[in-house]
């Protein structure tokens, strides 16, 4: 097969460019733990609300951080609102209990998709005090323009 | 500006009464391209609607729920349009090359497949309308829709394997009567969409057949729902080159022609082709970066595969730019932009598809934002990506139809594209255009602020975010408007050259091959090769995400009705 030769600069240039895209992209995924869920954990979503391990709610794990525990169903997240410290390192662990929900806080890196049946956790350090929206992204019925939630960081 | 040479070849065929299609194949396409025209009436009326709606500018009726009509408009847009075109489009333009026409057995399987597309269509359309099935063109599970929506779903899809078949015969009957002969360059390319088609949708027709529809129908009582959702990726992004490779056959075969250039390169182009078909499908997983379920490694594979398409992209970027400064030069037209002069902007034929190809360097570094996974944070379900598959979709693909059907049409009725009718191409273009920039730009641009996409209008409770958002909605509804406009043209432009233009020959431009282009290899046409690499490729990229899945699996999830309780 022949390639032109501008065309051999051309795909040099691009596939180059792309290798170290991808690289970044790699070293950035793996080596900072900056990522996406990848939990596989899974849950039963029919008796969530029976789980004493998914009770709705925050929870300080160590110096400076927090785990909220939040289940998601139509058309509401519970806990509805919640506190966290600015600065603090958050870690939302988030089932459904019906169907596929959204969890998105605009503005934020935080964006991720709720599943029943897998358990869905994403990490963020809120550095700027204030109220936050939390809203569903993931269309889910009738009511799903109004399925929001609050986030103060104090 | 070059003068519209438009309806030019009448002289050259005097001997062909009607148009370059036998009576037989010309009714066949046109069956397909009513069924596009009649749709796009249907899904453009849902989408300006929803523009309306979701600027807080229009309130529907009750009784109308604003997602019944997100999901009439996905599953006509996206499927529906789309699929007709294609088949229509390839069953015709492949015949054509192949031979003159179609043989008896390909034409029956085409009409086969029409009749089994059009019963799933009509099914699906039904329950949409009457409400049971509000579950948008993804159909995630565990939301259960209607039964009959699923299997009318299923039937749009093996209708398509069947016209896609008739595809295949006639590209094998050919070749057996010239043996060691290249196949034309169209027609391989329309093999290859459909090779690409049919181990695409082998995801969703998996998960209808053994997931939905069992399901729907209450035989099992619950469902694997990341699973599902994998079958489902594993063929929507396929789905994506399904739409684009014909859009690509029209750029790489028609548009030399209409600018008067020929085939940059056939071996290149055809290779562009068959590297399409293998890393399109390996890749759903960028779709399914913000699910949990699957580990990070996997995802990452998935997304260096779909990194992959630059490579045929950039091919295909080079062959049009090489063909479009040659055809300059032989008008005369020397350096880099000379041969924008000498570009037939003023011929719809092209001025379409070229809008298409500029949208689509856009469209194109949009796409790699979204697949690479930490950016695809910014923008995941926000009105960005709706933003981008209208500019993919919506401006760059669909345009291209629109302008080919100035060519196709005609040429399928025996009647002549007229000098009034370029002209209100031209408008219907610049409308459209006009339109999708507006709607699309406003969508990427909220998008970016976080506003989510599929969602009717809202606040967030006088959120003082989701406020500032309202702005750029407002402009989404100006460009709806716009577009319907456009979209009202293009359906009376589009019945007029199939019942009412003046009757005469109009060619379907095809492009000659540059003489120094050389052979492609015989290894091309060896499809079971290309194929298994492709399976192999997907093995790679699913087998042990999809085991673990399946290993792995919770208890399940029973479906559930959130949009009509009463049901
Ligand atoms: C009159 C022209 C059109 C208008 C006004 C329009 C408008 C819209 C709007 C406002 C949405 C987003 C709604 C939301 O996310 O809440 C949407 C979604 C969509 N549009 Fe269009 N559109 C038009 C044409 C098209 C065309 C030609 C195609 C493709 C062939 C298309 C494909 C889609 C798809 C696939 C969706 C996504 C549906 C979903 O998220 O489930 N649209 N459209
Ligand atoms: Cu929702
Ligand atoms: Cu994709």
């Amino acid at each position: 097969m022949h390639f032109p030769r501008y065309e051999k600069i051309w795909l040099a240039i691009g596939g180059g460019a792309l290798a170290v895209f991808l690289i970044v992209l790699g070293i950035y995924g793996f080596g900072m733990g900056f990522n996406t869920p990848h939990d596989t954990q899974t849950v039963d979503a029919q008796t969530i609300s029976q789980n004493p391990n998914f009770q709705p709610g925050v929870k300080q794990t160590g110096p400076n951080r927090y785990e909220v525990t939040i289940v998601a169903r139509t058309f509401s997240f519970a806990p509805a609102v919640i506190q966290v410290p600015a600065g603090a390192e958050v870690t939302f662990r988030m089932t459904s209990a019906d169907v596929v929900h959204g969890f998105e806080i605009p503005q934020t890196n935080v964006n991720v998709m709720v599943v029943p049946g897998q358990v869905t956790t994403i990490t963020h350090t809120f550095e700027k005090p204030g109220n936050y929206l939390i809203l569903c992204n993931e269309y889910c019925g009738t009511g799903h323009q109004l399925m929001q939630a609050q986030l103060q960081v104090q | 500006m070059a003068a519209v040479e438009v309806p030019s070849s009448r002289e050259a065929h005097p001997e062909k009464q009607g148009g370059p299609f036998s009576k037989p194949d010309a009714n066949l396409s046109l069956a397909h391209f009513i069924v596009v025209f009649v749709a796009l009436v249907l899904g453009g009326i849902a989408g300006a609607l929803q523009a309306e709606v979701r600027s807080g500018t229009l309130t529907l009726p009750a009784g109308i729920d604003y997602y019944a009509l997100l999901t009439l408009h996905g599953v006509v847009m996206a499927l529906v349009v789309t699929t007709y075109f294609i088949v229509g489009f390839l069953l015709a333009f492949s015949g054509h090359l192949l031979g003159g026409e179609l043989k008896p057995t390909p034409r029956l399987l085409g009409w086969i497949g029409f009749i089994v597309m059009t019963l799933g269509t009509a099914m699906a359309a039904i329950e949409i309308l009457l409400g049971n099935a509000s579950v948008l063109y993804t159909f995630y599970a565990p939301m259960q829709a209607s039964p009959w929506f699923y299997v009318g779903v299923t039937l749009l899809i093996v209708g398509s394997w069947i016209s896609g078949a008739a595809i295949f015969v006639q590209y094998h009957l050919w070749r057996k009567e010239h043996p060691g002969e290249r196949s034309p360059l169209g027609a391989f390319m329309a093999v290859c969409t459909f090779i690409l088609w049919d181990i695409a949708t082998l995801g969703v027709a998996i998960e209808s057949l053994f997931q939905l529809i069992p399901w729907s129908f209450g035989l099992t009582k619950t469902i694997n729902v990341e699973l599902s959702r994998t079958f489902f990726w594993y063929f929507g992004h396929p789905l994506v080159y399904f739409w684009l490779l014909p859009a690509y056959i029209v750029w790489y075969t028609v548009i030399p022609k209409i600018v008067g250039g020929k085939v940059f390169s056939d071996t290149l182009a055809r290779f562009a082709f068959l590297l399409f078909i293998l890393f399109s499908v390996p890749v759903g997983f960028h779709h399914q970066l913000m699910d949990p379920g699957i580990q990070s490694g996997w995802k990452f594979v998935q997304v260096v595969l779909t990194m992959m398409v630059v490579i045929p992209s950039l091919m295909t970027a080079y062959a049009l730019f090489a063909t479009f400064i040659r055809a300059g030069r032989a008008k005369g037209q020397t350096g880099f932009t000379g041969w924008l002069k000498a570009m037939p902007w003023g011929d719809v034929r092209f001025l379409a598809p070229f809008i298409g190809m500029v949208g689509f360097i856009f469209g194109g570094a949009g796409g790699i934002i979204n697949a690479s996974n930490q950016m695809n944070a910014m923008v995941h379900n926000t009105l960005w990506v709706t933003g981008h598959f209208h500019e993919t979709l919506a401006l760059t693909v669909i345009l291209t139809f629109f302008g080919a059907s100035y060519w196709l049409l005609p040429a399928l009725s025996g009647r002549k594209l007229t000098p009034q009718m370029n002209k209100l191409g031209i408008l219907q273009t610049i409308l459209w255009t006009v339109g999708m920039v507006i709607m699309s730009g406003a969508m990427h641009a909220v998008g970016l602020l976080g506003a989510p996409r599929r969602t009717s209008y809202t606040t967030y409770q006088n959120n003082p975010l989701a406020q500032t958002w309202v702005g750029y909605e407002q402009w989404m509804a100006i460009g709806g408007i716009i577009l319907f406009i456009g979209l009202a043209l293009m359906v009376y432009n589009a019945f007029r050259m199939i019942y009412g233009a003046p009757k005469g020959y109009t060619e379907v431009p095809v492009a000659d091959i540059e003489e120094e282009a050389g052979t492609p290899p015989a290894i091309f046409e060896k499809w079971w090769l290309w194929i298994g690499i492709t399976v192999v490729l997907v093995l790679i990229a699913y087998f042990v995400p999809v085991t673990q899945m399946i290993q792995n699996a919770g208890p399940g999830s029973p479906g559930f009705n959130t949009w009509n309780f009463g049901r």
